[in-house]
């Protein structure tokens, strides 16, 4: 895929990377303003006062959101190698195992109480 | 190059196809979304287990400041676009105007810093501390541990602001790619309060 990508230092960030940056550039800016505005809708949502459950859905939605412009476009994962999301894979499936097992205690304990 | 430097910090690698120290940098991001990730779960851990959260009573957002928690979050992200322009400056082949952005990402940090200051101050000053309650003892391992991010960044970025720019006369490309890796972490410090401040302020 990038066989075809330059190898000389020159070549790659003159000429080659001029043209990728300045393409990219009004992408950064938009993402930039996106994530502002999605700033102030949690804040604004906060203030609805919405039910528990309806709220941390809306305000992990909006976050992660955002989380996936950063990681997306800053991070450049968009067109990153498999490697990284291989690795990312990985990191995700031990992440939510890492939370979900901790909190699986407190579920059996609830259950529990209910059952005396 | 020498026999005990790195090999393929410049080209990428042919298995993984990416230079050797942006990999690196995705693996120790790995092990930082572990830590984080450790917090988060015991936090989700200790709130469902609470009765009232916060212990004391109200709401995190009215014990906590929302609004400069909000400012924080708009300083951070403006600092992750000021970054990706350093970045970009160095691939346009401007360290004059890496200079400028590096240095407004380094400035940024430095204001984040300080309204935390004036928020933990705040909280100190009513008694919450830490040691207050477990609503307490969360937010500032979590605050505390993402201000540290914060100020390792901070070294790393003003490294590569000072003396670090003198890589670029030898080797223009190998320098772009050590600001590219501490954007990386800079992004992921950003990213990291992309969830806390929700997790800790709004809900």
């Amino acid at each position: 895929m990038d066989a075809a990508r330059p190898t000389s230092p020159e070549a790659r960030t003159d000429a080659a990377g001029h043209d990728d940056i300045r393409k990219h550039m009004g992408q950064y800016y938009v993402v930039f303003v996106a994530l502002l505005c999605l700033t102030a809708v949690t804040v604004g949502v906060s203030y609805l006062h919405l039910t528990r459950p309806i709220a941390i859905t809306v305000a992990l939605v909006i976050a992660s959101i955002k989380a996936g412009l950063v990681a997306a476009v800053f991070m450049h994962l968009i067109s990153e190698k498999k490697v990284i999301f291989a690795v990312l894979l990985l990191t995700a499936l031990f992440f939510a195992f890492l939370l979900l097992l901790p909190n699986l205690t407190v579920f059996e304990h609830h259950s529990g109480m209910l059952g005396t | 190059m020498s026999e005990s430097a790195i090999p393929y910090m410049v080209k990428p690698h042919p298995v993984t196809g990416i230079p050797n120290g942006k990999f690196g940098i995705w693996l120790f991001l790995a092990s930082e979304v572990m830590l984080f990730g450790a917090l988060f779960s015991s936090y989700v851990l200790i709130r469902t287990g609470a009765p009232h959260w916060p212990p004391e009573g109200g709401l995190s957002s009215e014990v906590l400041n929302v609004p400069l928690a909000t400012l924080n979050t708009a300083v951070l992200i403006t600092s992750s676009i000021t970054m990706v322009l350093a970045w970009a400056s160095c691939k346009m082949g401007s360290i004059p105007r890496f200079r400028l952005w590096m240095g407004a990402t380094i400035a940024l940090a430095f204001v984040f810093l300080v309204v935390k200051y004036f928020e933990y101050k705040h909280k100190f000053d009513l008694g919450h501390v830490p040691g207050h309650d477990n609503f307490y003892a969360i937010y500032f391992t979590m605050t505390g541990l993402h201000g540290l991010h914060i100020v390792g960044g901070i070294i790393v970025n003003g490294y590569l602001w000072g003396p670090g720019t003198k890589l670029w006369n030898t080797d223009p490309e190998h320098f772009t790619n050590r600001v590219e890796n501490a954007g990386l972490y800079w992004h992921f410090v950003d990213l990291v309060w992309i969830f806390l401040f929700p997790s800790l302020y709004l809900l």
